[in-house]
């Protein structure tokens, strides 16, 4: 009986937190649509969001890269196919590892920083105080947050990209006796606009789920610095299982032929 | 017959099976000061939150100037907030913002004021509660709890509201900050012409700010009376709570 009675409530709390975060996403969703718009917390959250995760991006892209034309050359190698490794790198890194790499990082980056501020200011009573000065939290501190992520993230990501491929032509030049104007030449060739566009649609979709999710467990966090330490740690596991799951949807969608 | 400024009418709240507000009915007359007490845990807390529609009440009518406000939302319910000002428990200021933004922030955010004359307005407050032009820009983490304290009431009063709530404005500080607190209020309130509602465990401070005294015990309003006769109520648990006796008819829920 005991044992029915925990899955039940299990499966209980799970659908709570579905119809909640479906809730709450449709806040944020008509936060968007209507003013105010605060451009000046988008501009400042890009900033954070975007531009002070470019070292991490850049630099976990780079080795991205390296270690992708390293296996490449290696796998290849067995059947005699190891001219193929900047085609291969040009096509993972744009239509994979560039967006995912890219929202894991921002992940554990922003969305646990924006799971950590907002959870702050739930629990020392913030969240309250801008609603008793007539001031929507919802669009005050959720809509920029997902319109900065929204924005940020593609162009994080095609910087990673040139940082990725970049990172692939130094380890395929430098170790592997690639000439570098073949590597260019066939990764430019190689590649087409729907590998990048789609890694791009990808990026935005993740940078819509991280920024929500932060805010979203920010948004729930009760009982001091120890809830607030549960929606950061939330916040970057929900994020990150939804990152990849998303991936395999948009990835289904995108090249569904 | 005037219209009271706060009506609550029979509002009930519950948190899963521990009812919290068992059907409060107090009003607040215009331009007066109602003292709410009540022990620690028995709701007062979500009282005024169910006001603000912070916390919806599950049941009954919540009037604020004869408009039903139980259940507004979005840009009706900004409109209605306009009317108010909040001093929270912990201050509750916002830690990325400058002390004059924090004073500012409803002018700017709520009534569209533009943010250099909204930086004079907040100065001039900061004036009112004791404080000067230097510490408008520091930020809020810089100040002491009696400053900080000091810093929420000028945000509360920074829009001149019609009504003024006070969430335990004296929890925390030394006696002599906490007179200096209870002064401002009484100034403050005077000053605007609010009407306030303010709910603490601190006799002396709830003597020093109130008109009228009502006390909360178990989920309702148990006794509401004017300041004066709160030491003649008669009521074995006023009695109780305002001499601070551990032995008489309320017992307190160790375990919340």
């Amino acid at each position: 009986m005991n044992f029915f009675a925990t899955i039940g409530r299990a499966v209980l709390t799970v659908l709570a937190h579905i119809g909640r975060l479906a809730l709450f996403t449709g806040r944020a969703l008509a936060g968007v649509a209507s003013p105010p718009i605060y451009t000046r917390l988008i501009l400042s959250q890009m900033l954070r969001i975007g531009y002070y995760s470019l070292p991490v991006v850049g630099l976990t892209a780079f080795f991205t890269g390296g270690v992708l034309a390293l296996q490449i050359y290696l796998g290849g190698n067995r059947f005699g196919a190891e001219s193929i490794v900047p085609q291969v790198t040009v096509l993972a890194i744009t239509r994979e590892l560039g967006p995912v790499i890219a929202g894991l990082m921002i992940a554990g980056r922003v969305g646990a920083a924006i799971a950590a501020e907002i959870g702050t200011m739930k629990v020392t009573e913030q969240i309250d105080a801008l609603t008793t000065l007539a001031t929507n939290p919802v669009k005050y501190l959720v809509v920029p947050r997902v319109v900065a992520a929204v924005i940020s993230m593609p162009i994080l990501t095609a910087i990673g990209d040139s940082i990725g491929v970049f990172g692939g032509y130094v380890v395929s030049v430098y170790n592997l006796n690639f000439t570098g104007y073949t590597y260019l030449k066939n990764t430019i060739d190689f590649a087409h606009n729907d590998d990048i566009t789609s890694g791009l649609i990808k990026a935005a979709v993740f940078g819509f789920i991280v920024a929500l999710m932060g805010c979203y467990n920010g948004f729930n966090s009760k009982g001091g610095a120890q809830g607030v330490g549960n929606a950061t740690t939330n916040a970057v596991v929900t994020s990150s299982i939804l990152i990849l799951a998303a991936d395999y949807v948009l990835t289904a969608l995108l090249f569904h032929k | 017959m005037t219209t009271p400024k706060i009506q609550l009418i029979g509002v009930k709240k519950r948190f899963g099976p521990k009812v919290v507000l068992d059907g409060i009915d107090l009003t607040i007359d215009k331009q007066s000061s109602l003292v709410v007490i009540g022990g620690s845990g028995t709701g007062k807390s979500v009282m005024i939150k169910s006001v603000l529609g912070i916390i919806p009440p599950d049941e009954g009518t919540i009037l604020v100037d004869g408009e039903d406000v139980t259940h507004l939302r979005g840009a009706a319910r900004d409109k209605v907030m306009k009317k108010f000002g909040m001093l929270f428990q912990g201050a509750a200021l916002f830690d990325s913002l400058p002390v004059w933004e924090n004073v500012g922030f409803g002018l700017i955010q709520g009534h569209g004021v533009p943010r250099k004359k909204a930086r004079d307005i907040a100065i001039q407050k900061l004036a009112k509660v004791g404080l000067t032009e230097d510490v408008a820009f520091l930020s809020p983490s810089e100040l002491s709890g009696g400053m900080q304290k000091r810093v929420g009431l000028a945000r509360a009063i920074a829009a001149d509201p019609e009504i003024i709530f006070f969430d335990e404005p004296t929890t925390g500080l030394d006696p002599i900050m906490a007179d200096i607190i209870n002064d401002l209020i009484v100034s403050t309130v005077k000053d605007v012409g609010a009407t306030a509602l303010s709910i603490t465990h601190d006799m002396t401070s709830a003597r020093k700010i109130s008109d009228k005294i009502a006390m909360l015990y178990g989920g309702k309003i148990i006794w509401t009376g004017p300041t004066g006769e709160i030491d003649h109520s008669g009521n074995p648990y006023v009695e109780q709570f305002i001499h601070g006796r551990a032995e008489g008819p309320i017992k307190m829920a160790v375990k919340a």
